[in-house]
């Protein structure tokens, strides 16, 4: 049986949860379900989605803060924040080119409860740098805030904060509240091609050592380049390192310029401009260059030195093609379908070069198999799992979701 | 100032002190502690001077495993431990109890490794602030958070404070400079959260721990982001007749797009002392100064800071002074970075770290300027504007115990009065013991639980820098006790 519940204020939602506490039900947590297809599958007697707590409470452009219901689409989020001049800085991914599923359909709360940044987190920070406050009914049926609406405040412990990237383990949100900036005044892109991981990582590295403020920092290997949308790029059979810079338009040019000078021996550089700018870093917000068909996508997150001698290492026991971003420290890896997804040797050699590993796409059977996030230490596990205890004793919300035993 | 503000030592602790050091000595040597009656007495307070304690004794490990040792040994002696850095905590944050052991983290202070490539470096916490940008300069980097301190603090209490600093609207606070961090727990288990990859994976212990005000664990060891510095940075002054066009000018710039590195106001009161110590060339005749610095390459300053002109003359300044020179920037800041200092040579004064919504800043300086006088208490205002966060300075004499008594009266007024327009009690400086009973000004009591069911996690015994954070009636009881089954 499959039993939606839709819960309209906080205070159904303490009502739902305490009488599933009370009967020991597992509870499957959703926003609108553009997720669901990642991480362990939950079996959850009761699915609560956030969908009908909708709504912006709280816009304050001159603050750079708002606050909203945790149901509301970011279609809805962005499109307010535009019509501001103003963006969420951490670029949120929508993940549905990749994994199926409607695009532009998540909701702001699991943006911060997944905790997915895109390219611009290596200047701006991630989703959890910019969250500021929460509110939220943890597993006990409590309804609690936390943090607040100043971005400034160190009153009491970070458990807004705290809350990021839990999946929906520890508590429902019901409101989040949030930094958000202007959007830069102009932006360019440069772009390298041919060039081989090892050496792109030293030319993304070299960027990053400059205080030009690059905005985002990329390499798509050329089968992964392939695939974008740019006629220009996707015919060359090459592959495309990327750097975007973002600023007020009396300072993008001559900062393009540094770069490029600084680059040089790494070969003739391409330019998108503002517009093609946009494009080029909406696809790749997208991962439209991973795209859903019957291959695995493992998420790793490394230090950029490592990263392409880790891409090397997996490619030993099986053909991979990645797309780095965040300068090489994180990789998005396409993989062949194996019934064990290739977890053994990946976090093998994630193990012994440093970092960690995510599944992101594969079937529901697998998923359900294999240990999908990358499993805690022994030290971080009793954390873990006495973080869990206090906010959710019963074990009801989103079990087995992150780890297989919580 | 009233000092019901420790638990009750514990008697039999106290009377086994002389066992309790030898026990302690077994673990580091008779060098790592401190147990004379002079040599505790350096550790009594820290930087709330009003507050004061000599502890039991005091510990200075020299590593990782030291740090380990002795926390078990307090553990299954049942002994209260009060991690310091360099003791310059506002908030009392350091402040010893009586039965409690001092662990200080001042011989950890080494660099590990510095990583310019992946743009991290690795320390041991009891470095200083301002070290770790030493450390990184000449490769051109820099560590981002850099509160006023920062010559002194040590990158532990910045760590348990989740320190800001005047740079922080662009850089964000600690907890956003981050990557990973190795931390001891009460049972002396180590433990490694995070690393050097962006991302952390699981649940967010980063988040927690920073900004848990020393009541987790110990943290020993941590891996930084280090940032490219710009290669120049200017500021402009600007003067206005009145504080509402002051705050409407920080509003207006801060959503024009451009976000500067930082914006300080200081109000009259505050120019005039602070001019009167650094001769900064301040204006004497306004209501209101702003100090907003852009940064950037050489040639991009001058349209910078021709940018946040341009949008500052809508509201009337009655003086603009863009800085033309690195010494010139240096002057200005001379003055804002001596304020407390300049503040504390002509009276005490009782710091307030309360932030606001930046909208409400007219109406709250009114009224802060209301409660003092009706407390008769003179008040100067000093802070960064950018982000809310208020440091009014409430002059008194702290000879004068009834003086002192009405500027705490005066304090938790100003607090109150930060949460009731949607603001909080503390935006860097921490709760401590200073603002410990205020929490439940601010948060409810289920809020309240559900913090202190985290400190459980990690402190089941709650031996950890007792006393503060939460009221003590409330951690005294209640959720303190029960770590349930997992």
């Amino acid at each position: 049986m499959y039993d939606l519940q839709r819960p309209g204020a906080d205070w159904e939602l303490q009502f739902i949860i305490a009488g599933c506490a009370e009967r020991q039900l597992p509870i499957e947590v959703v926003g609108s379900g553009t997720k669901r297809a990642i991480g362990r599958p939950v079996d959850g007697a009761v699915t609560v989605t956030t969908a009908s707590l909708r709504g912006i409470s709280l816009y304050e452009p001159n603050e750079l803060v708002m606050s909203a219901r945790a149901g509301t689409p970011l279609s809805q989020i962005e499109a307010e924040l535009a019509s501001h001049g103003q963006m969420l800085p951490f670029e949120p991914m929508d993940l549905a080119p990749a994994i199926g599923g409607p695009q532009g359909a998540q909701t702001i709360g699991a943006v911060f409860a997944t905790n997915m940044s895109g390219a611009r987190r290596i200047l701006y920070g991630a989703a959890r740098d910019h969250l500021i406050g929460v509110k939220g009914v943890n597993g006990r049926a409590e309804l609690f805030q936390a943090g607040g609406r100043v971005m400034k405040n160190v009153t009491g412990y970070d458990v807004a904060r705290g809350l990021t990237g839990s999946w929906g383990t520890l508590a429902v949100m019901t409101e989040v509240t949030f930094k958000v900036v202007p959007w830069p005044e102009t932006a360019a892109t440069v772009i390298y091609l041919g060039l081989p991981d090892d050496l792109a990582m030293e030319l993304l590295a070299t960027a990053m050592a400059m205080p030009v403020e690059v905005s985002g920092a990329v390499h798509l290997q050329a089968p992964v380049a392939a695939r974008l949308a740019h006629p220009g790029l996707r015919s060359l059979n090459k592959s495309v390192t990327a750097l975007r810079i973002e600023n007020s338009a009396s300072v993008v040019g001559g900062r393009k310029q540094r770069l490029q000078e600084a680059l040089k021996i790494y070969g003739k550089s391409l330019e998108l401009d503002h517009r093609e700018t946009l494009e080029f870093w909406g696809e790749l917000r997208r991962l439209s260059v991973m795209p859903n068909r019957h291959t695995l996508l493992w998420r790793i997150s490394t230090k950029p030195t490592t990263a392409p001698k880790l891409v090397a290492a997996i490619k030993r026991y099986m053909p991979a093609d990645a797309y780095y971003d965040w300068a090489g420290g994180l990789i998005w890896l396409e993989v062949p379908a194996a019934a064990d997804a290739g977890t053994a040797e990946i976090r093998r050699v994630t193990a012994i070069h440093g970092g960690h590993a995510m599944l992101i796409r594969a079937d529901a059977t697998v998923r359900a198999s294999v240990e999908v996030f990358q499993p805690p230490s022994p030290a971080v596990e009793k954390l873990t799992r006495g973080l869990k205890t206090a906010f959710d004793p019963a074990g009801i919300l989103n079990p087995g979701r992150m780890y297989a035993n919580l | 100032m009233t000092l019901s503000t420790m638990p009750h030592p514990d008697r039999s602790v106290l009377d086994r002190a002389a066992s309790i050091v030898r026990g302690l000595e077994a673990l580091v040597g008779a060098a790592g502690i401190i147990s004379d009656d002079e040599g505790r007495r350096a550790f009594e307070a820290d930087a709330l001077t009003a507050y004061r304690q000599v502890p039991l004794a005091v510990v200075l490990p020299r590593s990782t495993e030291e740090v380990s040792k002795v926390l078990r040994y307090c553990q299954e002696n049942r002994l209260k431990v009060v991690p310091r850095g360099s003791g310059t905590s506002l908030c009392g944050g350091a402040l010893p109890a009586a039965d409690s052991i001092v662990i200080g983290t001042s011989r950890m202070n080494r660099v590990l490794d510095a990583d310019f490539v992946n743009r991290t470096i690795t320390v041991e916490t009891g470095i200083t602030n301002l070290a770790i940008t030493e450390a990184v300069s000449a490769e051109g980097f820099f560590y981002a958070p850099d509160p006023s301190s920062q010559l002194a603090c040590t990158l532990g209490g910045n760590l348990a404070m989740n320190s800001g600093g005047a740079h922080c609207l662009k850089y964000g606070v600690t907890t956003n400079n981050v990557l990973g961090l190795k931390i001891v727990l009460m049972d002396g288990e180590i433990v490694e959260i995070g690393g050097s990859q962006l991302d952390a994976e699981g649940y967010d212990f980063l988040a927690l721990i920073i900004g848990s005000e020393g009541q987790f664990g110990i943290v020993t060891e941590a891996t930084l982001k280090i940032i490219p510095r710009p290669e120049a940075a200017r500021p402009v002054m600007l003067g206005f007749n009145s504080c509402e066009a002051a705050g409407q000018c920080v509003a207006a710039i801060i959503s024009s797009g451009i976000i500067p590195v930082a914006i300080e106001y200081m109000d009259r009161p505050a120019i005039a002392v602070c001019e009167d110590f650094a001769k900064a060339g301040y204006p004497l005749d306004v209501e209101a100064l702003l100090i907003v610095e852009v940064e950037g390459y050489e040639n991009e300053i001058p349209s910078l800071l021709s940018d946040i002109i341009q949008i500052a003359r809508a509201y009337q300044p009655k003086v603009i002074e863009a800085s033309t020179s690195a010494e010139h920037s240096a002057r200005i800041w001379k003055g804002r970075k001596a304020a407390f200092g300049a503040m504390g040579r002509i009276s005490d004064y009782y710091c307030m770290d309360g932030t606001i919504p930046l909208g409400r800043l007219p109406e709250v300086l009114s009224r802060i300027a209301q409660i003092c006088a009706e407390h008769r208490l003179k008040v100067a205002n000093v802070f960064h504007a950018g982000d809310g966060n208020l440091h009014p300075l409430i002059l008194f004499n702290a000879n004068d115990a009834d003086e002192a008594r009405r500027a705490e009266l005066a304090g938790a007024e100003i607090l109150k009065l930060c949460v009731a327009v949607g603001g909080c009690l503390t935006g860097e400086h921490g709760v401590g013991i200073e603002k410990r009973d205020l929490m439940e000004v601010q948060f409810t009591p289920t809020d309240l639980a559900v913090q202190m069911r985290i400190k459980s996690i990690f402190d089941p015994q709650w031996l950890l820098n007792p006393g503060k954070v939460f009221p003590l009636s409330a951690s005294q009881s209640g959720e303190r006790t029960e770590p349930e089954a997992a």
